[in-house]
């Protein structure tokens, strides 16, 4: 399905993007594993990846930085000679109350999830349209579309995900470059195990589908987004949450 | 300098895909060529691969014509 093709996941050491690394892996492609933190667990995807046949990388790289985002970009045409697939998903949380949110919680949200996106979208684009062609998946979330109490500075990056991901399909869809997004609902990842039992018992009263979701729920998704089954679908935001928010 | 022209001139005609009597010195990318804007852009990208050269987005901007281009890479070179 996705033979040959290179694919570069940020923030997929672990949790949803270690699940859409190993999905793509599966499905034929090389995959650039980004990190920020820790190398130890990036190095394990790596090596999963490389059980399941392909070939793979960890490269460090702090998405909000627009140098290392190049220079991650550059490692990942080195290595590979193209890059056909970007997914957006690394991601950070502060969760606060607006009247408790510093400034400063505010920015790091905001130059992470919003301004990363950018920065990586911004420096693919350019090899992308050289090929002629390419696939870009943002991880968004529903609390962008539905809003959440005490993430004032989360749901506005993500709910600027989901306009920029609408931006760029409009200006690069002439150049065969698909942009969607795909909307996580509650997902058990190391971030959504932080919550309370009662959070999350309030959030599972709020799925129709009545459970929460896997990782592997979400990699389908990106899978599906970023290979030629969907060819004719972009700008789209795809909610992946059980039913939560419609 | 005709060098620089004919091989800038050369890629304008294949991006493009204009005729090559038109590629003149004073024709507007946008106006007389009728490129968009995300067609100048890439241009721009193929410019700095012929040339080995990078140009800035701020410059890249100033480059309406195709004079525009050769001087720019003449004087970058």
């Amino acid at each position: 399905m996705l033979d040959g093709k290179v694919a570069l996941v940020t923030g997929a050491s672990r949790g949803i993007g270690r699940a859409i690394a190993l999905e793509l892996a599966q499905k034929g492609a090389n995959v650039v594993v980004n990190y920020a933190g820790s190398q130890e667990r990036a190095e394990s995807v790596v090596q999963e990846i490389q059980d399941l046949g392909q070939e793979a990388i960890a490269v460090k790289a702090n998405v909000a930085n627009a140098d290392e985002v190049k220079q991650l970009v550059k490692s990942t045409t080195d290595q590979f000679g193209s890059i056909d697939i970007l997914v957006n998903n690394a991601g950070i949380t502060r969760d606060n109350l607006l009247m408790r949110m510093k400034e400063d919680e505010f920015d790091d949200v905001i130059e992470t999830n919003l301004k990363g996106v950018f920065n990586c979208i911004k420096t693919v684009t350019r090899p992308m349209m050289k090929q002629r062609g390419g696939k870009i998946v943002n991880v968004a979330s529903v609390v962008g579309v539905s809003g959440n109490p005490g993430q004032t500075n989360y749901v506005a990056a993500k709910a600027g995900v989901i306009g920029m991901t609408k931006s760029v399909a409009k200006e690069l869809a002439a150049r065969h470059i698909n942009v969607n997004a795909v909307a996580p609902g509650f997902i058990t990842t190391d971030m959504t195990d932080a919550l309370s039992e009662e959070a999350k018992q309030g959030m599972h009263d709020m799925i129709p589908l009545n459970r929460l979701g896997e990782p592997e729920d979400v990699a389908k998704v990106v899978r599906f987004l970023a290979s030629s089954d969907s060819d004719y679908i972009t700008g789209q935001t795809i909610h992946v949450d059980g039913g939560m928010v419609m | 300098m005709a060098d620089v022209f004919d091989r800038v001139k050369q890629i304008i005609v294949e991006r493009l895909d204009v005729d090559e009597a038109k590629v003149t010195k004073e024709a507007s990318f946008k106006d007389d060529l009728e490129a968009d804007s995300l067609d100048v852009v890439e241009l721009v990208m193929e410019l700095e691969d012929e040339f080995d050269m990078e140009i800035s987005d701020e410059d890249a901007e100033k480059i309406q014509t195709v004079g525009d281009a050769v001087d720019y890479i003449d004087s970058n070179q």
